[in-house]
C-alpha cells in the first residue's frame, strides 16, 4: 500500500482526469449525441414501419373481407337472376305448350266437325245418288217388269226404309 | 540493466536483451543473475517512463543504448520548467534547466545538486525535493493518442449516419457493442428515464479501458490502466458523477434510511456513507489488480523461458504465455465491461426513484 502510494503519479492523474473529461465532452457532441440519435431514429422508424405494416395488413384483411361479401352478395343476385328467368321461361314454355295445345285442340275439333259434316254431306249425296240409282235401276228393272209405276216406286221406298244405311 | 525498457511479449527481442545480457555478465559480473534481472524488468515495465523507448541493450563498449524517443518533461518547480527528457539520459545524467538540476531515480524527477547527489532518509528513500511533474510521459502520451484514436473512431461513424441509417465501415462493427452497452448495460442499470445523462460517460470509460487495455498487450510496452493514477481518475469521475447526480431518495437512503428503527439509522448512516467511496475504490482498485497481476504473471512466465533454457521448458513456457496472453484478451475487454457496469450500477442507485417496499 505505502509503495502503491509512493508510486502515484500526480502528474499523469492530472492529465488523465483532463484528457479523460475532454475526451467525454467532445465525443459527447461530436459521436455519441449523433450515434444515438440517429440509432433511435433509426429504431423508431423501423417500429413505425412495421406498426403501418400492421395496419396495411389489417386493412387489406378488412378489404378482403369486404371483397368476399360483395362477392357472396353477387353470387347470390346471378343466383337469383337465373332462377327468375328460368322460372320465366318454363311460364312462357308453359304458356306457350298450353296455348299450342288449345290451338291444335279447336283445330282437331274443327277438322272433327268439318269431317262430320262433310261425312253426312257425303252420305246425304250418297242416299240420295243411290236412291236415284236404285230407282234407275229399278225403274228399268220394273219398266221392264211392271208397268204400274207408283206401286213399284212405294215398294222400294219400304224397302229402303227397312234397310237403312250404315 | 536496470533501465530496460524494452519490447514486451516480444520473443524474439527479448532474446536480443538477454543476449546481450549474458555478454554483459561475462564483463561485468556485478549485474546480478537472470532472476534478477527478470524481475528488475518486469517491475520496470509496469512503471511510467519519461521517454518512449521501445527497448534498450548494452553495447559491446558497456554502454546502455536505448532505442525510442524524448518526451516533454514539464515541472512546476517556482514556475514551469519545461524541457525534453532526452536531458535526463534514463537518469544516468543530470539535467540543467535555468540553474536548476534535476535527476531521474527510480522512475520519479528530484531536484538534486549539480553533482546529482541523491540524499536518503532512514527508510532508504531519496529526500530530495520532489518537484510536482507535469510530465507528458509515455502514459499520457498514450492516452491522449488512445484519445484521438477513439475519436476519429466515433466520429468517422457519427458522421456516416448523416446520409445513411444503417452504420458503414467502422460503425458496423461498433454499433452492436454501442448498442450492447446502451440496452444490456445502462438501460437494465440507470432505467429507460435517466440512461442518456450517463451514455457518454458509459461509452467513453468503456471503449477507452477496452482499447488501452488491448494497447497494453501488443509489444509497443505501454500499460496505463495497471498505473493507480489512471484507475483513480477514471473511479473519481464514476464517483463524481454518482454523487452529484443523486436525488433525494439516494441521499435519504444513506443518511436516513427508512423503514428501520431510528438507532439503527444512526448507526447506518456513516456505515453508508463510507459505502459510497468504497464503491468507487473498488473500481480502481480491480481494474488496477487485474491488469497489473496479468502483466506479471505473462511476463514472469515468459522470463521462465529464459531461465529454463531447455527445450522442453522453454517451450512449455511459451505454450503458457500464448495461452495466458488470450485470456489477457478476454481480461482486456472483461475488465472494461466491469467498470462500466459497475459505473452503471452506481448512477442507478443515484438515480432510483423513491419506493415503499425497499430495504
Amino acid at each position: 500500500m505505502e509503495k502503491l502510494i509512493e508510486q502515484f503519479s500526480l502528474g499523469l492523474f492530472f492529465w488523465q482526469l483532463v484528457l479523460f473529461v475532454v475526451l467525454v465532452l467532445l465525443l459527447k457532441k461530436f459521436a455519441w449525441k449523433p450515434i444515438l440519435d440517429a440509432v433511435e431514429k433509426r429504431e423508431e422508424g423501423i417500429k413505425g414501419a412495421l406498426e403501418s405494416a400492421e395496419k396495411a395488413k389489417l386493412d387489406m384483411q378488412n378489404l378482403q373481407a369486404d371483397n368476399q361479401k360483395l362477392l357472396k352478395e353477387a353470387r347470390a343476385e346471378r343466383e337469383e337472376m337465373l332462377k327468375e328467368a328460368r322460372d320465366i321461361k318454363n311460364k312462357m314454355i308453359e304458356d306457350a305448350k298450353g296455348e299450342a295445345q288449345a290451338q291444335a285442340n279447336k283445330m282437331i275439333a274443327q277438322a272433327q266437325s268439318a269431317i262430320e259434316s262433310e261425312k253426312k254431306a257425303a252420305i246425304a249425296e250418297l242416299k240420295t245418288q243411290v236412291a236415284n240409282l236404285s230407282i234407275d235401276i229399278a225403274e228399268k228393272v220394273i219398266r221392264e217388269e211392271l208397268s204400274n209405276k207408283d206401286k213399284q216406286e212405294k215398294l222400294v221406298a219400304s224397302m229402303l226404309g227397312e234397310a237403312k244405311l250404315n | 540493466m536496470q533501465n530496460i525498457m524494452s519490447l514486451k511479449r516480444f520473443c524474439f527481442l527479448f532474446i536480443f536483451v538477454t543476449a546481450f545480457a549474458h555478454a554483459n555478465e561475462e564483463t561485468k559480473p556485478e549485474a546480478g543473475d537472470l532472476k534478477t534481472e527478470i524481475k528488475e524488468y518486469i517491475s520496470h515495465h509496469l512503471l511510467d517512463t519519461h521517454d518512449f523507448g521501445l527497448y534498450s541493450y548494452v553495447n559491446d563498449a558497456g554502454e546502455h543504448i536505448h532505442i525510442g524517443f524524448p518526451l516533454p518533461v514539464i515541472l512546476w518547480d517556482n514556475g514551469l520548467q519545461v524541457f525534453s527528457s532526452s536531458k535526463l539520459n534514463h537518469g544516468e545524467s543530470v539535467a540543467e534547466v535555468n540553474g536548476n538540476y534535476y535527476k531521474l531515480y527510480h522512475g520519479k524527477i528530484y531536484k538534486t545538486n549539480a553533482e546529482g547527489e541523491i540524499r536518503y532518509d532512514e527508510h532508504h528513500h531519496a529526500a530530495n525535493y520532489k518537484p510536482l511533474d507535469f510530465s507528458i510521459t509515455k502514459n499520457v502520451l498514450v492516452i491522449f493518442l488512445v484519445g484521438l484514436l477513439i475519436f476519429f473512431m466515433f466520429g468517422r461513424m457519427a458522421k456516416s449516419y448523416k446520409n445513411d441509417a444503417l452504420p458503414k465501415g467502422m460503425g458496423r462493427l461498433l454499433e452492436p457493442i454501442v448498442l450492447y452497452i446502451r440496452d444490456d448495460i445502462a438501460i437494465p442499470n440507470i432505467g429507460k428515464k435517466h440512461y442518456k445523462r450517463y451514455m457518454s460517460f458509459l461509452l467513453t470509460v468503456f471503449f477507452f479501458i477496452w482499447i488501452i487495455n488491448l494497447l497494453g498487450l501488443t509489444p509497443l510496452g505501454v500499460n496505463v490502466t495497471n498505473n493507480i493514477a489512471v484507475t483513480f481518475a477514471l473511479a473519481l469521475l464514476t464517483y463524481l458523477i454518482t454523487t452529484f447526480t443523486a436525488n433525494k431518495n439516494y441521499w435519504g437512503h444513506i443518511f436516513w434510511m427508512p423503514g428501520v428503527p431510528w438507532p439503527m439509522k444512526i448507526i447506518l448512516a456513516p456505515i453508508e456513507l463510507l459505502g459510497t467511496f468504497i464503491k468507487p475504490f473498488s473500481l480502481l482498485i480491480r481494474l488496477y489488480a487485474n491488469i497489473t497481476a496479468g502483466h506479471i504473471v505473462l511476463m514472469s512466465i515468459i522470463g521462465l523461458m529464459f531461465i529454463f533454457k531447455n527445450w522442453l521448458g522453454s517451450s512449455l513456457s511459451f505454450g503458457l504465455a500464448f495461452v495466458l496472453a488470450l485470456l489477457e484478451l478476454l481480461v482486456a475487454a472483461l475488465q472494461a465491461y466491469i467498470f462500466t457496469m459497475l459505473s452503471a450500477l452506481y448512477f442507478g442507485s443515484a438515480v432510483e426513484e423513491h419506493h415503499h417496499d425497499s430495504h
